[in-house]
């Protein structure tokens, strides 16, 4: 059974001073996502995976089209027991402790009293967050109100998780623990469907991807088969107004740009590459592993002055170049 | 999974809104203001003399609610408003819970709060009455039947900024609830306006003053400071009045934020 | 059906039962605090106090409490009441918060002098409170007009009413009639006429509905008594000439002296008795006359019912 069958769901927003103006936030979209599987769902900012995400909780009405939730209509008051949902920079009541805020959602998400402090104990444990779970959420850091966040969405054991962003915010260590939750998740036999714009996150959890870009899906894919190819090679540029003889027998593929050359070659070649360019006193420019296939999925996908913008911020991201 | 019924969801949220107020600080700033006022009534009194019950009894129940007031637009906006703001209702909402629940456990959540206002500021109006008498009088009744008004005028204000909150931003549902509160408080006078007025104007006006909140008959302040009774006939009426005038912005609220988009 | 849509449809049966029933409600409340509003004129008397509660809104608190003081007079009135005792503090609140809130005035001197049931009859309250309107509006030619009326009407000082009309008239903006009532009121002359152009003027100064159909009456009632007076006359001179009193209207009309059958303003014809005075057909309906009443006749009944919403 599909968790999630996403039926041409619409949403047009009506804007400017006298609602006149239409703006389509997500055009008609049609996706269905498998259980037990953790899909990502891609796009730059403001590309409509919030918007989604919204339509789907009930947050905001579809202009047209239907969704199914683990068989049922996205509607029926039912499915909300089962789904667990965190939104994008989640913020909670300020007076509130996480223990308390805890608790108050497993009331109403229906968690039985008998048990229900132990298992809010448990998931502040899974989150880290046992130390600080008496304070006052209003001297919580963002990091830590993440944490919260990912607590409250699993805190009544849902078969489906919708996860809005969830790495952002984080330092690195709480990515990783952020990722290592999304795959005990995935052990568990839950669904995951998140949103992020941070490509190297995708391709480490997810077993598919769409990519979304001004409010339309422009590609679904499975990244094992996306990444089965081109893996471990580099990728160098150098001046120069031929390729190097030398190069092209370690196996590389080459070509001329202008006074530049750019090859890739497989990654056990790099020393034997660089020598190569010593060699013939060739100056080289720069020298990085090749971009991940879902990295090249995904500018694909994209316009070429949006994927310009893109790659720089993720470039600028990772403090990868030279 | 499924236990938590309806009511008891709306219990829940009904508490942790009175959680959410109780611990807000600002709150207590706005108490321990009228409660100054009650006392500086003392002082007042004092210099006028013969009239120091009258003094204590008008300006501390002005005090009790026009900071109550405050308070209701303050936290009944703030509580509702914020969770639209901040997001927190997003993660309210992904949850088993209907939107008309949160509205109703919002309005109760918050009549709560205000009743326990209510009693605060009151104490201190009752021994600011002491202080001034040496002893309760008979007629101190009336003052806790004019209080009794005061927490009906809360009622309405509160559900009417939960009304406004459901489709209009902070500001500007603050701003329309304290707009209706003072209009509110010249209904009667409105209402007399409207009988002398003719034509289409007339009915315009006639239409505007019924629908306004009544807050003038539910102000007795002036009347129970010079220790007249009110009739137990509207207190009844009274009552009745401002349930059904809450009942009917919540569910107008209740039927706007159904539809609401919550971007 | 939807959970949504159940919950729509219950949320508008709420709505409009509650509403409805709030609507009935505050019928309820209104009827039970009748006049009411008015009563806080009695506890802040002190238009001081009032002052510093309006936070400085005074003009809108005036306003307030001269809807307050109409409302309340119309009410008394509809009520067939005799008691205004919260009249002239209204007045006083209202002009006190705006002294320069002209209708205040008018409808004081106009209601306040009367006895009751047509006013609250406190003619020295009507006095002052034109006086004080005058003390503050000193360019108004109406509030000399109102003075000038009250000294006639009220107090019969017919000095003080020409002084009144004669300081009116020296105003930069006035009203023609003011002169020539100043020189009436010296003269002492022609009681109808004098009456009549002060009620004229009266209506013509003012667009209050109350006051204009109060003004109405009393012209009606001036008509009537200048009728009678007329008739009377006539009866007696055809007694002199004839040595008999007229058995009906037909001997005057055979005799000459009138022409067609007499009839009051209201169409009804006047009635000759057989002790050759006139009446009128329905004196009840006819609030101010003096003259065309049956003998030992009661005084002035209430004047009609001016429901402030009957138009």
């Amino acid at each position: 059974m599909a968790a999630i069958e996403i039926l041409d769901l619409e949403k047009c927003y009506l804007v400017g001073f006298w609602r006149k103006r239409r703006k389509l936030a997500l055009r008609p979209l049609r996706l269905t996502i498998e259980e037990g599987e953790v899909f990502g769902f891609l796009g730059p900012n403001g590309a409509g995976k919030t918007t989604t995400l919204k339509l789907l909780m009930g947050l905001v009405f579809p202009t047209a089209g239907s969704a199914r939730i683990l068989g049922m209509d996205m509607d029926d008051p039912r499915v909300k027991s089962q789904i667990g949902f965190l939104p994008e920079q989640p913020y909670f009541y300020d007076h509130l402790s996480a223990r308390e805020l805890l608790n108050y959602f497993g009331q109403l998400s229906g968690v039985p009293a008998k048990g229900r402090s132990a298992r809010v104990e448990q998931m502040l444990a899974r989150v880290g967050l046992s130390d600080s779970a008496g304070m006052q959420l209003r001297k919580f850091s963002k990091g830590m109100l993440q944490r919260v966040g990912l607590a409250q969405a699993i805190l009544h054991d849902p078969k489906l998780v919708f996860l809005d962003e969830p790495m952002s915010g984080l330092d690195p260590m709480g990515r990783r623990e952020v990722r290592d939750l999304i795959q005990q998740l995935r052990h568990e036999g839950k669904t995951v469907f998140f949103s992020t714009h941070i490509l190297s996150d995708a391709e480490a959890l997810c077993d598919r991807v769409g990519i979304i870009h001004q409010g339309e899906l422009r590609g679904v894919g499975a990244i094992a088969e996306l990444t089965s190819e081109r893996q471990g090679k580099i990728e160098i540029i150098f001046h120069a107004q031929k390729v190097p003889a030398g190069l092209t027998s370690l196996g590389a593929e080459a070509r001329v740009s202008g006074d530049m050359v750019n090859a890739v070659l497989p990654e056990g070649q790099q020393d034997a590459a660089l020598e190569v360019l010593r060699r013939d006193g060739l100056k080289l420019i720069s020298l990085t592993p090749v971009r991940s296939s879902l990295e090249e999925y995904y500018i694909q996908k994209l316009r070429p002055t949006d994927v310009q913008r893109e790659v720089r911020q993720e470039d600028d991201r990772k403090g990868v170049g030279v | 999974m499924n236990s938590g019924g309806m009511n008891s969801r709306i219990g829940y949220i009904a508490f942790n809104t009175f959680r959410e107020a109780v611990r807000d600080r600002v709150l207590y700033n706005l108490i321990a203001f009228a409660l100054l006022l009650s006392g500086a009534a003392i002082l007042v009194g004092e210099i006028s003399i013969d009239i120091e019950r009258l003094v204590v009894v008008n300006l501390g129940l002005t005090a009790v609610s026009l900071f109550g007031v405050v308070i209701a637009i303050f936290i009944g906006i703030g509580l509702v408003s914020k969770e639209i703001d901040k997001r927190t209702l997003y993660t309210v909402l992904s949850r088993p819970v209907r939107r008309w629940e949160f509205v109703v456990g919002k309005f109760f959540g918050l009549t709560g709060t205000l009743v326990v206002n209510t009693f605060l500021m009151a104490i201190g109006v009752f021994l600011a009455l002491l202080y001034v008498a040496h002893k309760f009088e008979k007629m101190d009744v009336w003052v806790l039947v004019a209080l009794y008004f005061i927490v009906l005028q809360f009622l309405i204000v509160c559900a009417l900024a939960l009304f406004f909150s459901s489709f209009s931003t902070p500001l500007m549902s603050a701003v329309f609830s304290f707009a209706l509160f003072v209009i509110g408080s010249l209904a009667e006078d409105l209402r007399g306006f409207a009988r002398i007025t003719h034509g289409v104007g007339g009915w315009v006006a006639t239409a505007i003053a019924y629908l306004v909140p009544n807050f003038s008959a539910l102000n007795v302040i002036s009347q129970v400071a010079h220790g007249d009774p009110v009739p137990g006939r509207l207190i009844l009426y009274n009552t009745v009045y401002a349930l059904l005038y809450s009942a009917m912005a919540i569910s107008g609220a209740v039927l706007i934020f159904q539809r609401r988009n919550l971007k | 059906m939807s959970a949504t849509r159940r919950v729509n449809l219950v949320a508008i049966a709420v709505l409009f039962f509650s509403m409805a029933g709030a609507m009935a409600a505050l019928h309820a409340i209104d009827y039970l605090r009748r006049g009411s509003v008015a009563q806080d004129a009695l506890y802040l008397r002190s238009s001081k106090v009032l002052r510093r509660l309006s936070l400085g809104y005074t003009g809108l608190l005036a306003d307030i409490y001269w809807t307050r003081a109409v409302q309340y007079f119309g009410e008394q009135h509809h009520a067939g009441s005799r008691d205004f005792r919260l009249l002239a503090p209204l007045l006083e609140v209202t002009t006190e918060l705006d002294p320069r809130l002209l209708p205040a005035y008018q409808f004081g001197a106009n209601f306040l002098a009367p006895q009751p049931p047509n006013g609250a009859g406190l003619p020295e309250s009507a006095l002052s409170l034109t006086k004080y309107g005058i003390e503050h509006n000193p360019e108004q030619w109406r509030l000399y007009y109102n003075l000038g009326f009250l000294h006639y009407m009220e107090f019969k000082d017919y000095a003080g009413a020409a002084d009144a009309f004669a300081q009116g008239a020296k105003l930069p903006v006035t009203n023609a009639l003011m002169s020539i009532l100043a020189a009436r009121m010296a003269q002492h002359a022609g009681e109808f006429d004098t009456a009549r152009m002060l009620w004229v003027t009266t209506y013509q100064s003012t667009k209050d509905a109350l006051i204009r159909e109060n003004a109405v009456e009393h012209l009606l009632a001036l008509q009537v008594d200048e009728d009678v007076t007329r008739l009377e006359q006539v009866a007696e001179k055809y007694h002199e000439q004839t040595g008999r009193l007229p058995a009906s209207m037909g001997d005057l009309e055979r005799a000459g002296f009138i022409h067609g059958t007499p009839a009051d303003p209201k169409g009804r014809p006047y009635k000759l008795m057989p002790d050759g005075r006139i009446e009128a057909q329905d004196p009840e309906s006819l609030y101010f006359i003096t003259k065309g009443l049956p003998p030992g006749a009661a005084p002035p009944q209430p004047r009609p019912v001016v429901k402030p919403d009957s138009k």
